[in-house]
């Protein structure tokens, strides 16, 4: 167990290879309650969430969730999120835990009354079952039809007994549920999911597996890929971004920098001699600096090194070879396409 | 959790088992099971020299790097050259065939300061306990 944000987490249980296999193979249980929710709602609850997130919230429809980031004034990432629409004044936002404090002063203080900002994140446990099992075992316990809940849609049903809301997203790049419902319900619904899942190879994961698949899957990890001086044309989320929009906060400051071209972009590594880029090593083009490792691992998927990091725009080329200084030696390695791991048969949104 | 009579211990989790002026290294299979899976090692070459208490290779699990650090000094004339290719030995058999490096020793009086198992035994139940405590903060998300 590791402190982090405040909550006693599990980095992992049988093992961070086993469980990452686990998900990709058949599923995997994560107890993700730390994340941080924020609910907006009231009159002016759409009209806040466009003014400080970059996707278009309009497009949501209720019973659907999206990706989104609340951007400051230079465009920079104030967090990374998933807004559910629950009733056409009522959203609620899944934020990350170390920035759940940070992101509801940064909403309640824009609210200008006109929407009732709440932090509600201890009301809910978040119970993440991922994996192409997933919808297998969840079916058993509850009378929702959840073949019909699409990607990064949800439906409030009962699971085991327990009320929750089903939402059919992750962050691990297989098919899978997210699923928050009262903490007083949360043990049980764990060992229900677990009992459910226990001959289809329902495994719990940690922190460690969870790390490990979201970065094959490029998805970014706020503190490392993404924060408050890292813009979404730089970060690859060119995709959020809806400069076309009503107006929102740092819009001006992207069109800006899309004008004026990203002196830095995410890339995708993967090492072509032995060794491991990890967080804040150095990425080298002939023995120059041109940027910085974000978050790196070996791939129990796929078995080799991979690394996302930011490095000169005008190196971000995909095959370009560069090295990374790891412990005083520079280790051959070269840009990649994103993401690294695609689940097969998978379409472009998941 | 088994830590051999005969060989000798650090603080940093590595045990040495010393024949004649030979020392072997490896880490500890408290160190193995904190780590976790084993999927990089980085280790010297044959000939180089190696400072006790100075790291003198690494290793990596999914997660994290740690270095490995020289419990003696000396020159290495062995190295396990099956682990680059095979790191999970390391967890499999952290004191048999996990070994790292083979060292010939400078200086005897090294070994004056490392742990006996018993000793090793005891400090590793600290270890865990200031774990307990939950004081650690690492882990991100």
């Amino acid at each position: 167990m590791v402190e982090f944000a405040g909550w006693e987490m599990p980095v992992q249980y049988q093992g961070v290879i086993e469980e990452h296999l686990a998900v990709r193979r058949r599923a995997g249980l994560f107890d993700v309650s730390h994340m941080g929710e924020v609910e907006v709602s009231g009159a002016g609850a759409l009209d806040l969430c466009q003014t400080l997130t970059a996707n278009d919230v309009a497009r949501v429809q209720v019973g659907q969730a999206q990706y989104n980031l609340l951007l400051n004034e230079s465009g920079g990432a104030v967090d990374d999120i998933v807004v559910y629409r629950l009733e056409s004044d009522h959203f609620l936002i899944c934020v990350n835990a170390a920035n759940t404090d940070k992101d509801f002063q940064w909403i309640r203080g824009r609210s200008e009354g006109k929407a009732e900002v709440r932090d509600t994140s201890s009301r809910y446990v978040q119970l993440a079952l991922q994996g192409p099992l997933a919808e297998k075992i969840l079916q058993r316990l509850t009378g929702l039809a959840l073949a019909q809940i699409k990607p990064f849609h949800f439906s409030f049903g009962e699971v085991s007994g327990a009320r929750c809301l089903v939402a059919r997203t992750g962050y691990t790049g297989e098919d899978g549920f997210e699923l928050y419902c009262d903490p007083d319900r949360g043990e049980a619904l764990w060992n229900s999911l677990m009992e459910a899942g226990r001959d289809g190879g329902l495994q719990p994961a940690g922190l460690g597996a969870r790390d490990t698949l979201r970065l094959e899957k490029a998805y970014p990890l706020y503190g490392h890929e993404l924060d408050d001086t890292t813009t979404p044309l730089e970060a690859g989320l060119e995709w959020v971004t809806k400069l076309s929009k009503v107006s929102f906060l740092g819009r001006e400051a992207l069109l800006r920098q899309k004008r004026e071209g990203v002196a830095r972009r995410l890339v995708g590594l993967e090492m072509t001699a032995p060794g491991i880029a990890r967080a804040d090593y150095p990425i080298l083009k002939e023995g120059e600096p041109i940027g910085r490792v974000t978050s790196g691992t070996r791939s129990p998927t796929l078995g080799k090194s991979i690394a996302l990091g930011y490095v000169s725009a005008a190196e971000a080329v995909v095959g370009n070879g560069v090295e990374v200084e790891i412990r005083g030696r520079s280790v051959a390695a070269r840009l990649v396409a994103l993401p690294f791991y695609r689940r097969e048969g998978a379409g472009k949104t998941s | 959790m088994e830590f051999p009579e005969g060989l000798k211990y650090t603080k940093e989790h590595e045990w040495v088992l010393v024949e004649d002026r030979i020392a072997t290294i490896g880490i500890t299979e408290y160190a193995q099971q904190e780590l976790g899976d084993v999927v990089y090692v980085e280790l010297p070459e044959v000939g180089e020299k190696i400072v006790k208490d100075d790291p003198f290779g690494a290793v990596e699990s999914v997660k994290a790097v740690s270095d490995i650090y020289a419990p003696v000094s000396g020159t290495v004339i062995e190295v396990n050259d099956t682990l680059p290719d095979s790191p999970e030995t390391i967890n499999d058999d952290a004191y048999g065939d996990g070994w790292m490096i083979k060292v010939e020793m400078s200086d005897a009086d090294d070994l004056k300061d490392l742990m006996s198992a018993e000793e090793y035994a005891e400090y590793v139940d600290q270890q865990k306990e200031e774990e307990d405590e939950g004081e650690e903060e690492s882990g991100e998300e």
